[in-house]
């Protein structure tokens, strides 16, 4: 670990840094005068847009570069083209409502929000929620940490131009999708985790599927690691691109695997630990340079890491209630509905009305595939939270784009723009 | 697993989060803001500090004794500014935009106070309570 003079010294020069505009660039997205300004004072520098439209910015991210031939000089991501207003949608959205509404954001690892915003509404109830359901939340967050990061390796080939990558990446990840849809009913957008627990108890035959699964991954990782690990191209195009230190990550507030490409040990599942996660055996991955290999060594061992998890979920999974049975949170079971008046008013209430949640604030965070996930809710004793804010990693993550394209070739872009792995339906909420 | 909270004056918010950094508060994760415009009758709040109708909410996390802290800033709705974070912590850029954006509060020597998630010549702010919903003609330029 750093000592924190490091820290302070790298937050007061990347501020300064990014005060005397040399990394990022400060000019209004409309500002079209400005832009012709900026790029007329040298011969060979121009200002060039990369975005919102293009394959490699992975959704509708925009960066403003000012190039200088063919290196990046300063830049800017503008972001805002996906901006739904959800967090003012879930000031109208019941508790049971919300998991629905935050897991359209990060599409790409959707159980992760619904968990955080679940484990909020908990921490607000004062809920303890059954071990089973504590243990199908970590099976389902790891087969979508998996899902998630196999997203990453196919899109990160294709930036690349390893097209091959890009269709090995995705059928794998649709076998993980196929396996998350047998137990939710979606493949993405689940409304699974939900406040009390989950929706549904796991399906007949899910642990073949799971075992299935497990058994066949590691061969296909070990194709990936054939097809681009040891790749001299591969290699080239990744190593010693877009390279970033601890105090600067710690500066910038960057989590997940940008952090720890770094060599910087930390990961909520170890350090802060959640659901079950101290009583299961894994490593935490972590990188030596910083730069975009290590970016992506990081997220395909990950995926090793959680196929560790999931054989010890799969021996450990205790039997059980999948949510708790506290009749102020959990609707009756749908049986008893038809015979029970009763049953039949207590649905329609929570269905309706919701459930109301103690007065109070309160801040929970997950471990998600891209860095802390974290979700401040406040209640004001109503059935629907007062405020509820999501702390998108990508969006933190997205403002070191600037540092670690600085100095490098356009070309280069892509693959840091790819390493970050922002989800843009985070960024832009 | 209940984080520390501290409520800060915003005259000493600067001195605060600058003294956690350097106990070992080593990261800024979020910077947020709350509108207590239509919840005046709140009780979570220690006596000593007068509501008012914005509270910024700042996260920081420790490491080497894992651990999160939030800092509650009172902020009227008659002056909305709060010194910047972004010399402590750089990583707060995006956060304080966001909240600039969303809330009108405006952060005092900020580097970049554009809008960041709606256009830029968007009216109002979006998340404060007294924004309606659904009632907002289309703003964007082009249909003027």
């Amino acid at each position: 670990m750093s000592a924190p003079e490091s820290i302070v010294e790298a937050a007061t020069d990347e501020a300064v840094r990014r005060r005397e505009n040399s990394a990022v660039l400060r000019i209004g997205e409309d500002d079209g005068e400005r832009l012709e300004a900026e790029a007329g004072t040298s011969d060979t520098g121009m200002i060039m847009n990369m975005g919102p439209q293009h394959p490699s910015t992975h959704g509708v991210l925009r960066l403003m570069l000012e190039m200088e031939g063919e290196t990046v000089m300063r830049s800017k991501p503008v972001i805002g083209y996906l901006h739904t207003g959800m967090e003012k949608t879930a000031e109208t959205l019941t508790y049971l409502q919300g998991p629905t509404n935050v897991t359209r954001m990060d599409y790409a690892s959707p159980l992760f929000s619904e968990l955080a915003f679940s484990m909020a509404t908990e921490a607000l109830l004062g809920l303890e929620i059954p071990p089973r359901a504590v243990w199908i939340r970590m099976l389902m967050c790891e087969l979508n940490r998996i899902s998630s990061h196999l997203l990453f390796q196919a899109t990160n080939g294709m930036d690349i131009g390893a097209v091959s990558m890009m269709l090995y990446g995705w059928r794998e990840r649709e076998e993980a999708l196929r396996l998350l849809e047998t137990i939710t009913g979606l493949r993405m957008n689940h409304n699974y985790i939900r406040p009390g627990g989950v929706a549904a108890d796991l399906p007949d035959g899910w642990r073949d599927d799971v075992l299935t699964l497990i058994d066949t991954l590691p061969a296909r990782l070990n194709e990936f690691d054939t097809l681009l690990t040891g790749q001299p191209i591969y290699r080239e195009r990744l190593q010693g691109v877009g390279v970033i230190n601890t105090a600067e990550c710690l500066a910038l507030g960057v989590t997940g695997p940008i952090l720890r490409s770094t060599g910087y040990v930390w990961d909520l599942r170890r350090d802060m630990p959640y659901l079950a996660y101290d009583q299961v055996d894994f490593d935490v991955v972590v990188g030596t340079y910083g730069d975009c290999f290590d970016r992506y060594a990081i997220r395909l061992n990950e995926i090793r890491e959680s196929i560790r998890i999931l054989a010890q979920v799969l021996d450990q999974m205790p039997s059980g209630d999948y949510r708790v049975q506290d009749k102020k949170v959990t609707p009756p079971p749908r049986a008893r509905i038809d015979e029970s008046m009763e049953a039949l008013i207590h649905h329609f209430k929570i269905f309706t009305e919701g459930f109301k949640v103690p007065a109070g604030e309160v801040y929970a965070a997950v471990e998600s595939p891209r860095g802390e996930l974290g979700c401040y809710m406040v209640s004001d004793g109503s059935a629907v939270p007062y405020r509820m804010h999501i702390r998108g990693p990508s969006f933190v993550n997205l403002q070191t784009l600037p540092h670690l394209m600085r100095g490098g070739m356009v070309a280069d872009a892509v693959a840091i723009i790819s390493s970050v792995d922002p989800i843009m339906g985070e960024v832009d909420r | 697993m209940s984080d520390s909270v501290l409520h800060v004056p915003r005259e000493q918010l600067i001195e605060t989060v600058s003294g956690l950094r350097d106990e070992g508060y080593v990261s800024a994760l979020d910077v947020t803001a709350v509108d207590y415009l239509e919840h005046p009758g709140r009780d979570d709040l220690p006596p000593e500090v007068v509501s008012e109708r914005f509270e910024l909410v700042v996260t920081l996390i420790s490491h080497a004794a894992p651990g999160r802290i939030r800092l509650r800033v009172q902020v009227p709705d008659e002056d909305p500014t709060v010194p910047t974070l972004f010399d402590l912590f750089p990583g707060t850029e995006a956060l304080e935009r966001e909240v600039a954006d969303m809330f009108g509060i405006v952060f005092e020597d900020h580097p970049d106070p554009t809008r960041i998630l709606m256009p830029p010549d968007w009216e109002g702010h979006p998340l404060r309570k007294d924004f309606a919903v659904g009632r907002i003609p289309v703003q964007f330029k082009a249909t003027r």
